[in-house]
């Protein structure tokens, strides 16, 4: 098998064995990229220099018999809305071209402490606003199972790279389902954690009571171990939470028959692909087999979850993303008359459509005599949408439901059609408004060959429940092995 | 027509913490630009603010010292608008709950207490500051954001002021708290205190306000009543023309002594203010309240009144005692060891002030400590030194700063009351003077005052005079 095909775990094992050098790793790792990426379009940054140089660094420690990280040589790819020091960060958005950070986020921190290797900074929607990938100012996206497809988004870019192997795992971020959509279109594992599990400190902010870094691999384990990595209380982050962070790997292969899983009606509805549909029923049976109860709930409010989400997410963002205006960073706009120009100038050029009309449609909901009937009210319904899983969890262990509506869908088809768009992260979106972990596992395949996911939400802080949940899966099947298939010849190892 | 006026202030004032208030900058005033900042108060992608305890607990001792509800579940909110010096281009404010509501102060106009309420008291962060080149036609201007996110209190006052006066001692009054709580420094010249006024006009026992106007660009507490005393003028000939005053935003012109339209009414700016989601709403409970509570000192108004009542001072003494904490901290340090309010109220009063002014001292930076004063008065009254020595071994105290023991050693200054030597020197001074005993024995009693003063003269000033008196009446044979 070829080398970069490996799960992190694996590479990792074979380094620490002095099977193989972390250096091997990376070097077949880029003659990989340099041979699909042209394909894909994954990635915006590169970072073979540094990557090499840290691989070396580590090959080193090796040697040396000094003690290395969990994540000892394994090549990670960064979604470019986290802030990597002297490392580009653009957001996918013109006003961020050529913005290089002062400061590492505190996942890249943790990523380094640990001595994973940063190969690059992967494409995404501008400012993590959408899911297809197709918003970022740089480059498409390709899905690596149909190149005519969108990987999903808004962390496309790290689920392309995971699911073609360019990547052997990722971070992502996740407002209203950019992990966990692209991960079930790309036919890889999302993890969207507890909002408060891991540090924002370094996430380039988009609705920031939403927000989570999350994780992209190619199976449970993998999820397991990135997110035991990057979790825990940062002093920089007042949301972070503090609750302690356990061993996800630790016990997760614990049997899960007593297990009730709560199947909401709701989410079973009109707009659901009948390929999604018959993937997750199936997956279901096979949660049967092995003990688990099935209960039919109800989430009474999930019809008001996507409004709800599109208030509160663009109202913060709209305030979020004020900040870009030209005058300390980033791109700034020429030919400017005054300071008032200047920012009009520089906003006009700098951002991206589907980024103006979010911070327009945010503006609105703030503006006095709105505020109430929007923002307000929003805030309102989306403390019923946590009260509805609050209510859920006094009856089940976790839920289950499709991830996206649909398989992958073709480039340009929804592109035109903001609100349909919007309807991809029916599934999604309540997860974060609730604040609640949620992960998204391969469950299948659509007739066209394209892979369909499965979520699996649990209640705060229940990260490890849900991993033990996936993995009882994917000891059982073999979707996760699953790996497309590209017409053009394949790297030496 | 007769007009009542009404008057509102709004106070920002910075408080004086060494950090600011979302990060570990330092908030030390008049450095090189932009060498106090870090990504988090440049508002640079990805960051988060952490609150400063300290700032916040500053805020709540002022929201308790003005009286007021003390919101137990506090939050901030996003108060929006582009501007350069904004870094995120929102400031982090309080808008739906803010700190402390519904408080008042107390103020004396004319020996009479009013009572002054005080809408809102709450926590934000300070902007930078625009500088603009002064080369004619320059095409840019530069940002310091060195004073951006230091920790800003604002203190909303209703709108219960009536005349200048009581506007004054509004603004005295609450500068001297939050100087006695020690929570700013207060300086007007460094921006660290600044004031907006609210102003209108209504008819004599109407009930209705009048259309409010606003005046900005307050430099100092001079402006403020000048400002406020034209736009009094400026509405009565509005309103005398029988015309309405327009609801207005106006900068005063420090200069030219008026003010001008900024902007209408109708121009206001929208905040779109909502909750910070970056921020944790702050649950104050009973027993932080208490710690916050205890650390509140006697205020200004409650000192003076002890300082007449109990050590018997004058009003006036009491009054320029408390008018700085440093001094009346001093006077009290000074009359707790050694019960003498008066004599060390003169010596501060009379003789420190003086050497403050004088030397462009700084008055938290006193040049003499508590026990040197203490020792001089201790000094005087055993007589070692007379109290024109005194006075010149004050001077050399708050010069050298050495202790008064010190200088009347070196400088042997001590008092001379051995009689043998002051009668040697009255042999002298008779011998060489027959005229002035003569004209003494004819009945000229300033001969005497004459004679004493060459034997002072003669001995440097430091005879005992008593003795000399004595001895000289003695010698001259009364």
């Amino acid at each position: 098998m070829r080398l970069i095909k490996s799960t992190a775990i694996q590479i990792k094992d074979k380094i620490v064995s002095g099977e193989i050098q972390a250096k091997d790793v990376v070097r077949s790792l880029f003659e990989w990229i340099r041979e699909t990426e042209p394909n894909v379009q994954a990635y915006i940054t590169l970072n073979e220099e540094e990557a090499l140089k840290k691989a070396a660094e580590i090959d080193k420690k090796i040697e040396n018999n000094e003690q290395i990280g969990l994540l000892a040589g394994v090549p990670l790819a960064i979604k470019d809305n986290i802030c990597t020091k002297n490392l580009y960060t653009t957001c996918a958005s013109k006003i961020l071209k050529d913005f290089i950070p002062l400061y590492d986020a505190f996942v890249i921190d943790r990523l380094k402490e640990e001595d994973a290797i940063i190969i690059g900074k992967t494409n995404l929607d501008e400012f993590a606003m959408g899911s297809s990938t197709e918003n970022s100012s740089y480059k498409i996206t390709c899905n690596p199972w149909n190149f005519d497809c969108v990987p999903g988004g808004s962390s496309g870019g790290s689920a392309a790279a995971v699911a073609s192997d360019l990547a052997v795992m990722a971070l992502g971020s996740d407002t209203g389902g950019s992990v966990r959509q692209p991960a079930a279109l790309c036919g890889i594992v999302g993890v969207k954690p507890t909002y408060g599990r891991v540090s924002r400190y370094g996430l380039v902010a988009f609705g920031s009571s939403l927000d989570q870094i999350g994780t992209l691999t190619k199976d449970v384990k993998d999820a397991a171990l990135l997110l035991k990595v990057i979790s825990g209380n940062d002093l920089y982050d007042t949301t972070s939470a503090r609750e302690p962070v356990p061993d996800y790997i630790d016990g997760i292969d614990s049997s899960i028959s007593d297990l009730r899983i709560g199947i909401p009606r709701e989410y079973f509805a009109e707009g659901l692909n009948c390929d999604v549909l018959k993937a997750v029923k199936d997956a279901l049976k096979v949660y049967e087999r092995l003990g688990a109860k099935i209960i039919d709930i109800s989430l009474p409010h999930t019809e008001y979850a996507v409004a709800v989400y599109y208030i509160i997410a663009n109202a913060e963002a709209s305030s979020n993303l004020a900040r870009y205006d030209g005058v300390r960073y980033g791109f700034r706009a020429s030919n400017a008359n005054g300071v008032i120009s200047m920012y009009c100038r520089t906003r006009s050029e700098g951002f991206g459509n589907e980024v103006k009309r979010r911070i327009m449609l945010g503006n609105y909901a703030l503006s006095a005599g709105y505020y109430d009937a929007y923002y307000l009210k929003a805030s309102k319904v989306r403390n019923l949408i946590k009260s509805d899983f609050d209510t859920a969890f006094k009856k089940v262990d976790c839920i289950i439901c499709p991830t996206s509506p649909i398989p992958a869908f073709k480039i340009g088809e929804r592109a035109n059609n903001p609100l349909e768009m919007y309807l991809s992260d029916i599934y999604t979106i309540p997860a974060n408004l609730a604040g609640i972990p949620g992960i998204s596992i391969p469950c299948g395949f659509s007739k066209e060959v394209l892979p369909i996911g499965m979520q699996i939400l649990g209640q705060h802080f229940e990260e490890k429940k849900l991993l033990q949940i996936a993995y009882a899966f994917e000891r059982e099947t073999d979707f996760h092995l699953k790996k497309p298939v590209f017409k053009v010849s394949s790297a030496k190892i | 027509m007769e007009y009542e006026v009404v008057i509102g202030l709004e106070t920002h004032a910075e408080l004086s913490t060494i950090t600011k208030l979302f990060c570990g900058c330092s908030t030390k005033f008049g450095s090189e630009p932009n060498t106090q900042i870090c990504p988090v108060c440049l508002g640079m992608p990805g960051v988060l603010p952490v609150m400063n305890r300290k700032a916040f607990e500053y805020a709540l001792k002022i929201a308790i010292t003005l009286n007021c509800d003390i919101n137990r579940f506090t939050n901030f909110d996003r108060k929006s608008y582009y501007y350069p010096d904004l870094p995120k281009n929102y400031q982090i404010s309080q808008n739906y709950s803010n700190l402390g509501i519904n408080g008042y102060m107390n103020i004396e106009v004319n020996n009479t207490i009013k009572k002054i309420h005080i809408h809102n008291v709450h926590l934000e962060e300070e902007a930078g500051k625009l500088i603009h080149p002064e080369e004619i036609g320059a095409d840019y201007s530069l940002v310091d954001f060195n004073r951006a996110g230091v920790p800003l209190l604002e203190i909303v006052s209703c709108p219960d002021m009536r005349n200048i006066d009581e506007v004054e001692s509004y603004m005295q009054t609450l500068r001297k708290i939050l100087l006695y709580t020690g929570v700013s420094d207060c300086k007007m010249q460094e921006g660290s205190l600044r004031f907006e006024a609210s102003i209108s006009l209504r008819q004599k026992g109407s009930e209705k306000l009048g259309n409010r106007v606003e005046i900005k660009n307050l430099n100092s507490m001079k402006s403020v009543l000048r400002a406020v005393e034209y736009e009094i003028k400026r509405q009565s000939i509005v309103l005398d023309k029988g015309e309405t005053v327009a609801r207005e935003t106006r900068l005063w012109d420090e200069v030219a002594e008026r003010s001008e339209r900024m902007r209408s009414k109708e121009e206001a700016q929208d905040y779109r203010y909502f909750p910070e989601p970056d921020l944790l709403p702050v649950f104050i409970d009973e027993k932080w309240l208490n710690i916050i509570r205890d650390t509140i000192p006697e205020l200004p108004l409650a000192r003076k009144q002890r300082f007449m009542e109990t050590l018997k001072l004058s009003e006036y003494d009491a009054c320029v005692l408390t008018e700085e904490k440093v001094l009346a901290d001093f006077f009290e340090k000074c009359v707790n060891v050694l019960n003498r309010p008066k004599a060390f109220c003169n010596w501060i009063i009379n003789d420190l002030l003086r050497e403050v002014k004088d030397r462009k001292l700084d008055i938290h930076n006193l040049p003499i400590q508590p026990k040197q004063l203490i020792s001089l008065v201790e000094i005087v009254e055993k007589g070692t030194i007379s109290s024109t020595i005194a006075k010149e071994v004050f001077s050399e105290m708050v010069q050298t700063g050495k202790d008064p023991q010190t200088i009347i050693e070196e400088k042997k200054l001590a008092q001379i009351s051995d009689e043998s030597l002051i009668e040697a020197v009255i042999e002298k001074i008779i011998t060489s003077n027959p005229e002035a005993i003569e004209d003494y024995k004819k009945g000229k009693k300033n001969a005497l005052a004459f004679l004493i003063g060459q034997v002072m003269k003669e001995m440097k000033g430091k005879a005992n005079p008593k003795i000399v008196n004595k001895l000289l009446k003695d010698k001259v044979g009364i």
